[in-house]
């Protein structure tokens, strides 16, 4: 499964990810190659069978709906790069 | 005082419940010797020698009982309240958790003392530990030779006798997978016997908490602290019967099946040899050995690596530069630049590799062609396995196809390091428990022999894989520890 340059330049942007020019073609090698590999797949007859998502039979698993006290805003802006006014700031979003 | 290598969790027990040592004399014997020898195999990211006497001298002067007063060594993907938790990456160098993950809490309050957190592929991501943005983890049977991953700095500080326990993740063989090239003990639980709270995600349907050991009866001792149900992971369940600590001396009445076809092509002759041999012990102590079929097993490795990636891209996306850990931005960069450059300073060359395979597997046009076909290949994969234990009762095949590689061997070649985990990721998709315990040497090297069971059949797999350590007697003490000693 070959992939061209544009379909991985695509790709990072979905993903958020800036990639170097000299880094674009060395991906594209690299996932072909996966891919390649995973091509080995569609060699099953997989018509009817169902998907599984997750392998434990347990499903809509839920608590009490009850408040609780959530984590103090100070002990988690802590951790922000750039807390600003009690929140996380952010550069222009256009 | 006590030399630490070779020396169990439950002798640790035994000699503190005599009282011949203090936990502060346990503690400080351990932290010694990683001081002295961590340096050439770099096993922790972190030691935290005040925090661990602070603990262990509450201990000598309150008193103790059970597990309380053992040390423990933490992979570094498992959040630690005030204590930096970094997964190997370096977007998450410096990061202080302000919470302990589930799996934590409960080994604080059985009293364990964490004598830090160790090394491990970024994320989880790796089978040789090399993926660490830390530096790289050595073996301790062979400096020159990787430890296995991702939990590679948890099964070389057991081995390294740095400590008598460890935790580590195992997503698609990254707890059984070291432990078998460290010759150590290592256990992943039925998906949702521990929780994943405070577990640094990877892929969530598939990771799972557990145990490194010297022993097979050290690993129940810590499965009994760390399983059950967790409100905070909805996915956590509680065992159907307790985990209890294995006795049997014999495996009569126990049928283990060998997939013999999945095992014909790949594996490296001295593995093999060990392997066959552990079998024959198995026959020996009243096993019958049986036949068994996966016809779809040789498929889990490319159903994992579009089902693995595909949860990471989506679990990865919240190191973005705004709540916590690394921010790179530049003059003039909007929130998106800031997104980007943010992710590709942060994330290691593993990491961006599988982000971009998930994001392709799960982007509009290819969603039903790779991620829809790798689940319904996961269901054939299911469906293998419960057909085979319809005929056996465990089914034994080696954890890894080679011994513990060299260094650097395999970095270049993306798949060839991913098939290091072809005999662990078919359980990891069907949710399995399975174990590693070590059956020999193959060029001097520790070879591990997996145990895998029916969901919740812990209890089987324990006592099964105590049994056959008693007839392999294999010393798990690397080379230069056992001179020393000797």
């Amino acid at each position: 499964m070959a992939i061209s340059d544009a379909d991985v330049l695509h790709v990072a942007r979905l993903a958020r990810l800036r990639l170097d020019p000299e880094d674009v073609g060395r991906m594209r090698e690299e996932l072909s190659t996966i891919l390649g590999h995973v091509q080995e797949l569609s060699k099953l007859d997989l018509g009817d069978v169902a998907p599984t998502a997750h392998a434990l039979d347990v499903s809509n698993s839920v608590r009490p709906d009850a408040a609780r006290p959530s984590w103090p805003r100070d002990d988690v802006l802590r951790q922000a790069p750039d807390p600003a006014d009690g929140g996380f700031r952010v550069p222009p979003t256009a | 005082m006590t030399d630490t290598s070779g020396l169990t969790a439950e002798r640790c027990i035994e000699l503190l419940d005599a009282r011949e040592v203090s936990c502060r004399e346990l503690v400080t014997a351990y932290l010694d010797r990683i001081d002295r020898e961590d340096p050439g195999l770099h096993a922790f990211l972190r030691t935290r020698r005040e925090a661990a006497l602070a603990e262990a001298d509450g201990f000598d002067r309150d008193g103790r009982t059970g597990l309380q007063g053992v040390p423990i060594a933490l992979k570094d993907i498992l959040c630690t309240k005030g204590e930096e938790t970094t997964a190997g990456s370096r977007i998450l160098a410096g990061h202080v958790p302000i919470y302990d993950g589930g799996c934590v809490s409960r080994v604080k309050a059985a009293g364990l003392v964490s004598l830090g957190k160790t090394n491990m592929d970024e994320f989880a991501m790796g089978s040789s530990t090399e993926n660490s943005a830390f530096g790289v983890t050595r073996n301790p049977w062979d400096t020159d030779r990787v430890p296995g991953g991702s939990s590679g700095g948890s099964s070389a500080a057991v081995a390294a006798g740095f400590a008598p326990l460890a935790l580590g993740t195992d997503t698609g063989g990254s707890i059984r997978q070291p432990a078998a090239l460290c010759g150590v003990v290592g256990m992943k639980p039925t998906y949702g016997a521990v929780s994943r709270y405070g577990l640094i995600a990877f892929a969530s349907s598939l990771d799972q908490i557990g145990p490194f050991a010297l022993t097979v009866r050290d690993c129940a001792l810590l499965l009994q602290v760390i399983c059950g149900k967790d409100e905070c992971d909805a996915t956590s369940v509680e065992l159907p019967e307790p985990i209890a600590v294995p006795d049997a001396q014999d495996l009569r009445g126990v049928r283990i099946g060998v997939p013999s076809a999945l095992l014909e092509q790949g594996i490296e002759p001295g593995v093999r040899d060990a392997f066959d041999a552990g079998i024959r012990s198995a026959q020996g102590l009243g096993a019958e050995v049986v036949e068994v079929a996966l016809p779809h097993a040789g498929y889990a490795l490319p159903a994992y690596y579009l089902i693995a990636p595909a949860e990471a891209s989506a679990n990865l996306s919240r190191f973005d530069g705004v709540r916590y850990g690394l921010r790179c931005e530049e003059d003039g960069d909007t929130i998106i630049d800031m997104y980007g450059r943010t992710r590709a300073e942060g994330f290691g060359a593993e990491v961006k590799r599988r982000i971009m395979l998930g994001t392709y597997a799960l982007s509009a046009g290819y969603y039903d062609a790779y991620y829809g076909m790798a689940q319904k290949v996961r269901t054939r994969i299911r469906d293998d396995f419960q057909t085979a234990f319809g005929a056996c009762d465990l089914i034994a095949m080696p954890t890894s196809p080679t011994v513990a590689f060299r260094i650097g061997e395999r970095v270049g070649d993306p798949w060839a390091m991913y098939a290091s985990d072809v005999l662990t990721v078919p359980v990891n998709l069907a949710g399995l428990p399975g174990i590693s315990l070590p059956c020999g040497l193959s060029e001097g090297l520790p070879v591990g022999f997996q145990l895998v069971g029916p969901a919740f059949a812990e209890n089987r797999i324990l006592s099964a894989a105590h049994a056959l350590e008693g007839a392999l007697g294999f010393d798990p003490r690397p080379p230069a520890a056992a001179e020393a000693r000797a």
